[in-house]
């Protein structure tokens, strides 16, 4: 499957090559490399491109191109699936996903992969066999196994990797016993120029972080399940619970997971936190346009608009901008056109507002259309759609773990039309 | 997009790449050193002898780069010393920095014989890392690299699983053909390992060997046959891979091994998923019927209906069932094939998009319509992920929307663009956009498509107008609007918009061209206007071609082009000359003149094509003396009449390939790829399937209860499970193998039938194929394939159902044809002695005689069965159903199945207790009617997941009730009804009976809804006790035992009671329980204990009641159940039931 795995940075350097079956010149990333300059972006480049002896299936993630070289059929998904979960990995081993940190860890680097894929199919993928397997790097161990001579491999075959419960590792000791749920939501959505909403969904992950002893058994309920209307899993949670009984109950991995993710019901409507006035407009004469922007709270159940920040993607004729905001900074990026008018906080009472001139180029046309607004927004301590965890039961273990929910309510595609 | 486009678009890309190449020459400049590449590489490994190296390393980078072997010595001396000291971890910090060179892609190969004398090392990370090397640089160094064989070989015998497994992985990973033989033999050897762990590394170990010597094909087709029989779900993944790899052309290799792998598909691990979805799919495609034959020719019509949405199902099937019964060629599912279906459905919830995809794939390829509809949810929710899943995903609906548009037809919004996607994103999200366009969306598509037209992505703005043209060839009522639109974008100041469109509505044109001459007309008009030379081109090419529609503009066109000729660029030039020559041959009166005067403009062009197009076109059209026989054609060449282009998507019968493929995805078949086959015209013997089993004698009912056990542990349930390494399937064959299979032959003979019974108790409907004796015969041969001799005689029976694993859904069709043929039954009213007639007797008349007494329980527990299946027909005169007869019958029969009940393992009946009535709607509150129901506990037969209740309506007035039916169902969300068929008329006095079906989705809420007669509304509630919403389950005792382990701690809910003076004595319990609940009873050896198992309706979850008597009139009552609730309130209803 999964022949060789080439890491390229965005410079088009080669920084790590791992070759799972017999080696293969790294002459094929030419390929690539020529994909890549036909594509205007990087997230443009084709995410599978055929050679005339190979085939080449690549992700882009955190500024790093992981390209894989496959010889025969294999379903693209698998390889790209398996590729976020490779950089995945490294986030979670080395704290971020980068080529320092990759190259500052090579061998660990080149020891996970080892043993994620064997002969390039998939052998252990799970974060906690692979740490018990190999122990990611701290300081203090670095510094031990440097007197000790102890290494950061482990001897023994991971018990997860046998159990029916892959995830998890065996004899977990914490002393202070705690769970947190964090419920995220996301608002995707697409508002009219009129400010009529196009099209509004909400996305919601419930991320975990689990530090309990031994073998707990978790059984998480909602008021209201119901609004949960397409579901993925992690695979510990118990699918016919859930089917049932609408309780996610799970033995939970060790530390952070994805516990799920969810869609909400789209017939619930979306209450749009936010209400966005615009006037962007272009003078033909002048080479100068306009740009007026008002963001009011609208429906914040109460709660805080947080973190707002407003991008545009101005036409490539916008030279510069002379804005003055009622609050918060606005910086317009000439090389990149991007206007970013980070807000904060919105204020009820005087709703912030963006005002002022635009220069053009002199001598080109004006824009036709206007640049869509990007909004970015945080609202601590709610779920938009109404969720709420009802509560958390532990069984199976007999100390009493520290519980804690935390809600967030953010922007995800939130894009507003002009 | 034509060549001539992607022309204009070159300017545009330049721009980007130009851009491109300066960020990459900014973000490089910090990295771009040699120095700060390696100082990064080794800021964890820093010991101080290091930092010496390192600085010599760094020196000599720039000649290393070159990576010529001369440079580097010294420094591989010195690394060479480390790997000879001592000390482990001076020999660790060797190999980790030549670790290091290889992830850099740089040549250590001459460190080898170095490297390989560590290979015995005792540290285990010097070991991992010399392992790393060796897989490596094996290849290049074969004889050095056998030095180091005799190491793995001692390794293969380690105490150690982890030890052998790696020693395996690294022997087999080494590409040295010397070794084969021994390789064989480790991975013969390690196919038997005791470790699971170890045999997946040998099923990984196969390929490896097959891409080294093929030659060795035939014994490891021997190793994959035995590891595809192992029991554990480590190692079914890898062994399908290994399968896939070297010998995917032996299907019938997976016949044993089919339902195991349907079985244990859920708990395999993600990657392993795929791979078997993938591989059954294509085995599916060789071993069962078609689903969906018999619907090819309605297809288009009914697409509709069919998908309107996931929740009305049973909609779907009528229509479906429908369809079927006008073909009159019944189709009935294989039951594997149902197998394959649901247990895959489940994984539609994975998180690993693969697998998502992987489901997707096989229900397109393999469910029937009808149900492929729940899919798309699944991959619209993939759409939220990465760029590049979101990619593949699209390519796939891409595809899927072309055949099965209906089914995206509700996600439409989630394809809406947005500005920040990435191009080939979005210019996807077209494509599925357009595919999914019809009449009545296409408005706002449109719409959304002209906030598109806007984008400053101008490739995105081609494709957008592309997709406008698509619409109006495939939607003749937008075609006006798209054309006018088109045409205002002429108006467009961009380039590539103008041209794009010109070229689209050149297209449109074309298709109909006499119907608009105006817009050509209008086309013509914008020449004085547009500039874009491709615009310029694409009009004057349509008004030449079309000269004949606007006989006056064509000439005065010309005239101006001809003014302006020496100013156009080439391709406008072209195009004149062109346009031209055609109007000289129409119309050369008029245009003479003009063509002459431009054929001399273009014969004294710079350029050389103009002066040659020029020569060429004056030879063919001006006849002089000297031109040859080709001018009298001259006609013929220009104006030969051009087919229309079809504008088809690009997606577009790509679906040959197994979608989610590489293949697919490229629309090329990539090395590797199996093609899907046809669905074959006869199904091949399913028998091949059935796994033998010894020691049992019958295998249909084992391979059930294998099944269900195995589908207990659904999405890691199984958890509570002992045996950590075998997990989901070694208990089932342990399990009812053997323990309970010495108890059921030795009841065999007696309890033939309630066997059958106890198996139409899980599987709803099985009974209904008692009169079909066709697929009767064929089922039972495929039953009694377990070597049997009385299968025989059992043929002669009445079958005990269809194959083990029918499953409702399926249903559907099979009832219409049921239905049809009982129907045809009771109007010949034949007197035969069949059974079928027994019952059609019972139907119509209200005292039925009690059936013959000879095998008294099987007939009546036909009849009651039968009778349920009979009352939902839509026919509107529906006999009364007697209760009394079918409740008297039960009784009788209960103390029969009662008195034997230690021995017998199945003996209740669906409709076992005496069935309680309640009053629905009283006759004074009625005016006349009374409606009274039952819960018959009989399972519905149009949805196994509803309860049916039985009710009676009675009209006591003396006018006749009209028009009696059901209606705004008032339910708690999840719940559902199916109402019964509407009566037309209820004479006085008359009583009918209806069944309908509720689902109360496992709660016991009560069911709001109306019934309405021709004059009024009442208002009615339903409130089912808990005990009606669970239907009995068949189990034995070790079954029992299992799944009681399994529902402990909270599931568990144990009560001591003290029995009532009445209720003493095995069977006054037996009674009362299953009076109150319709839960089965379970066999049990000890005389104090009662046991009864039962699943919930809705979701099936199981209900398991004990009582076990302590003393005299001291019982403690346990329940188990996942269902809290429903537990806690089962035991409250027995406990009351038991002590009265």
């Amino acid at each position: 499957m999964i022949h060789s795995l080439f890491l390229i940075n965005s410079a088009g350097d080669i920084f790590l090559e791992k070759h799972w079956k017999s080696v293969i010149s790294r002459s094929v990333c030419d390929y690539f490399f020529e994909a890549q300059e036909k594509a205007s972006t990087p997230e443009n480049v084709p995410p599978v491109i055929s050679t005339p002896h190979h085939y080449l299936i690549n992700i882009y993630r955190d500024k790093i191109f992981f390209v894989s070289v496959i010889q025969t059929e294999v379903p693209p998904l698998f390889v790209i699936e398996f590729l976020h979960r490779v950089a995945e990995m490294f986030q979670d081993y080395f704290g971020e996903c980068s080529e320092a940190s990759i190259k500052d860890n090579v061998v660990i680097v080149y020891e996970l992969l080892e043993e994620m894929l064997d002969n390039g199919f998939p052998l252990a993928t799970e974060s906690n066999i692979l740490k018990e397997l190999i122990k990611p790097p701290t300081v203090l161990r670095s510094v031990v196994n440097t007197i000790t001579g102890s290494t950061n491999v482990g001897e023994t075959l991971p018990t997860g990797q046998l159990s029916t419960v892959p995830w998890r590792r065996t004899g977990v000791k914490y002393t202070n016993n705690e769970a947190y749920f964090d419920v995220v939501e996301e608002i995707d959505a697409i508002i009219d120029k009129s400010g009529t909403t196009v099209i509004a969904e909400i996305q919601g992950v419930i991320d975990a972080c689990v530090k309990l002893s031994g073998m707990p058994d978790l059984t998480l309920s909602f008021v209201n399940p119901r609004l949960m209307d397409d579901l993925s899993f992690h695979p510990c949670v118990r699918f016919k619970r859930w089917e049932a009984e609408r309780v996610l109950s799970f033995i939970p991995p060790d530390g952070n997971f994805r516990l799920v993710s969810y869609h909400v019901n789209a017939q619930n409507l979306v209450a749009i936190p936010v209400y966005v006035k615009q006037n962007i407009s272009f003078f033909e004469s002048g080479f100068s346009g306009r740009l007026d922007i008002t963001v009011e709270p609208k429906q914040t159940m109460g709660k805080t608009v947080e973190g707002v920040v407003v991008t545009v993607h101005m036409p490539k004729v916008v030279l510069s901008a002379n804005l003055t905001p009622t609050q918060g900074t606005y910086n317009y990026d000439p090389v990149t056109k991007v206007l970013a008018w980070d807000i904060g906080k919105l204020n009820q009472q005087k709703p912030p507002n963006l005002k002022g001139s635009l220069s053009l180029q002199s001598g080109a046309p004006k824009p036709e259309e206007n640049p869509s607004l990007n909004i970015d927004l945080k609202i601590q301590q709610l779920a938009i759609s109404g969720l709420k965890v009802n509560r958390l039961d532990m069984f199976g273990e007999k100390y009493k773990p520290f519980k804690g929910v935390k809600y967030l309510t953010k922007a995800g595609k939130f894009q507003v039309r002009t | 997009m034509t060549p001539m486009q992607r022309l204009l678009q070159l300017p545009v890309n330049a721009v980007g790449m130009v851009k491109a190449t300066q960020g990459e020459e900014e973000a490089r400049s910090p990295v771009l050193t040699a120095d700060g590449l390696q100082q990064a590489c080794y800021s964890t490994v820093r010991p101080k002898e290091a930092r010496e190296q390192e600085e010599q390393e760094e020196q000599c980078s720039p000649e290393e780069r070159s990576s010529s072997a001369q440079a580097q010595p010294l420094r591989h001396d010195d690394l060479k010393e480390m790997l000879d000291s001592n000390k482990d971890s001076l020999k660790l910090e060797a190999m980790k920095r030549i670790v290091a060179m290889i992830a850099r892609g740089k040549n250590a190969s001459d460190l080898f014989p170095a490297v390989v004398k560590n290979v015995a090392c005792k540290n285990i990370e010097v070991k991992k890392l010399v392992y790393v090397y060796l897989v490596r640089y094996a290849e290049e160094q074969q004889d050095l690299a056998l030095l180091s064989i005799s190491t793995f070989q001692r390794g293969l015998k380690d105490p150690n699983q982890l030890i052998r497994a790696s020693a395996l992985r690294v022997l087999s990973s080494i590409r040295v053909t010397i070794i084969v033989p021994i390789m064989m033999l480790a991975i013969r050897e390690a196919a038997s390992d005791m470790s699971p762990y170890v045999r997946k590394t040998a099923a990984h170990a196969i390929p490896k060997l097959y891409s080294l010597d093929p030659d060795q094909k035939d014994q490891l087709i021997e190793v994959i046959e035995k590891l595809l029989a192992d029991k554990t779900t480590l190692v079914a993944g890898s062994v399908v891979m290994a399968f896939e790899e070297v010998c995917p052309e032996r299907i019938d290799l997976i016949h044993k091994n089919y339902r195991k792998l349907c079985n244990l598909l859920i708990d395999v691990e993600e990657w392993g998923q795929v791979v078997i979805i993938n591989m059954l799919t294509r085995y599916a495609r060789t071993q069962f019927l078609n689903p969906n034959a018999n619907e090819s020719l309605l297809e288009e019509g009914t697409e509709k209906a069919f998908y309107g949405s996931d929740e009305d199902e049973g909609k779907e099937e009528k229509v479906e069932a429908a369809a079927l019964v006008a073909k009159r060629k019944p189709y009935v599912m294989d039951p594997d094939h149902r197998l394959l279906l649901r247990n895959t459905k489940p994984l539609l919830q994975s998180r690993n998009a693969a697998v998502v995809m992987a489901v997707a794939q096989l229900y397109f390829h393999l469910a029937p319509k009808a149900e492929v509809g729940v899919i798309a949810k699944a991959l619209v929710r993939l759409m939220r992920s990465h760029s590049e899943v979101q990619y593949v995903v699209l390519q796939n609906v891409a595809t899927m929307s072309i055949k099965r548009r209906g089914m995206f037809e509700p996600y439409l919004k989630s394809f809406y663009i947005r500005s920040t996607d990435p191009t080939q994103i979005k210019v996807l999200k077209l494509e599925v956009l357009t595919n999914l366009a019809n009449e009545t969306n296409i408005s706002t598509i449109l719409r959304e498509f002209q906030t598109y037209i806007k984008s400053m992505d101008k490739d995105f703005v081609a494709a957008t107008i592309q997709a406008i043209g698509r619409c109006a060839t495939s939607i003749g009522e937008v075609r006006d609007t798209c054309l006018n639109g088109l045409v205002q974008l002429l108006s467009n100041r961009d380039e590539l918009v103008v041209a794009e469109s010109v070229v689209v509505i050149k297209k449109l044109l074309q298709m109909q061209p006499e119907r608009h001459s105006d817009i050509i007309k209008h086309m013509a008009k914008l020449t004085d206007n547009i500039q874009v030379p491709m615009a310029r081109a694409s009009i004057l090419w349509l008004i030449g071609e079309y000269c004949e529609h606007i006989p006056k503009i064509a000439p005065d066109v010309l005239r101006k082009m001809a003014k302006s000729f020496t100013n156009e660029e080439d391709i406008v030039k072209l195009q004149v000359l062109n346009l031209a020559a055609k109007l000289y041959l129409t119309n050369s009166k008029q245009t003479k003149l003009l063509t002459q005067y431009v054929l001399n403009l273009a014969k004294y062009d710079q350029n050389y094509d103009i002066r040659d197009r020029a020569r060429f076109i004056r030879q063919l059209i001006v006849p002089t003396d000297k031109s040859g026989a080709l001018s009298k054609y001259a006609k013929k060449l220009f104006l030969a009449l051009k087919p229309a282009p079809v504008l088809e998507s690009p997606f577009k019968d790509r679906d040959h390939f197994q979608l989610g493929s590489l293949s697919h995805l490229l629309n090329a078949k990539a090395g590797g790829y199996q093609e899907l086959p046809d669905w074959p015209e006869v199904a091949p013997d399913p028998s091949v399937r059935n796994v033998e089993v010894p020691e049992w004698t019958k295998c249909s009912s084992r391979e059930k209860r294998k099944e269900k056990k195995v589908e207990k542990p659904f999405y890691s349930d199984s958890e509570g499970e002992s045996g950590p390494t075998e997990s989901a399937d070694s208990d089932s064959d342990t399990g009812s193998g053997t323990g309970s299979g010495s108890e059921e032959s030795g009841s065999e003979s007696g309890s033939e039938e309630s066997e059958g019974e106890s198996e139409s108790d899980k599987e709803e409907e099985e009974e209904k194929h008692k009169r079909k004796s066709k697929s009767r015969a064929k089922k039972s041969t495929q039953e009694s394939e377990g070597s049997e001799p009385s299968s025989e005689d059992e043929r002669k029976k009445p079958p005990k159902g269809k194959g083990p694993k029918a499953a409702s859904d399926s249903e559907s069709e099979e009832e219409e044809e049921e239905e049809e043929s009982s129907s045809e039954s009771s109007e010949s009213e034949s007197e035969g002695e069949s059974e079928s007639d027994t019952d059609t007797r019972m139907k119509q008349k209200t005292c039925a005689s009690k059936p013959p007494p000879r095998q008294p329980k099987k007939e009546t527990e036909m009849s009651l069965l039968d009778l349920d299946d009979f009352e939902p027909t839509p026919s509107p005169q529906v006999t009364p159903v007697n209760n009394f007869v079918s409740s008297s019958l039960v009784t009788d029969l209960e103390g029969l199945s009662l008195s034997d009940s230690a021995l017998s393992p199945a003996a209740v009946s669906p409709a076992s207790g005496p069935v309680k009535s309640y009053e629905l709607l009283h006759r004074i509150t009625g005016e006349g009617l009374s409606v009274s129901y039952c819960f018959s506990r009989q399972p519905f037969s149009h949805d196994p997941h509803m309860v049916s209740v039985q009710m009676q309506f009675t009209n006591n007035g003396d006018t006749e009730a009209r028009n009696l039916r059901i209606q705004e169902p008032k339910l708690q969300s999840g719940m559902r009804i199916a109402e019964f068929p509407e009566i037309d008329v209820l004479p006085p006095g008359e009583t009918v009976t209806m069944v309908m079906g509720i689902d109360f989705s496992d709660s016991t809420q009560a069911a709001n809804f109306q019934l309405c007669t021709h004059t009024r509304k009442f208002f009615l509630t339903i409130q089912p006790p808990v005990g009606e919403l669970m239907m009995p389950v068949f189990m034995t005792e070790n079954e029992f035992k299992k799944e009681q382990g399994q529902l402990t701690g909270m599931n568990e809910i144990t009560e001591k009671l003290t029995l009532g003076e009445t209720c003493q004595g095995d069977a006054a319990i037996v009674q009362r329980v299953t009076s109150t609940a319709s839960l089965s009873r379970v066999p049990c050896g000890s005389e104090m204990e009662c046991r009864f198992a039962g699943k919930t309706v809705t979701s099936g979850s199981l209900v398991l009641v004990t009582i076990v008597t302590r003393e005299q009139l001291v019982a403690q009552l346990t329940v188990n159940c996942e269902k809290m609730l429903i537990g806690t309130m089962l035991v409250k209803d027995i406990l009351q039931a038991l002590s009265q």
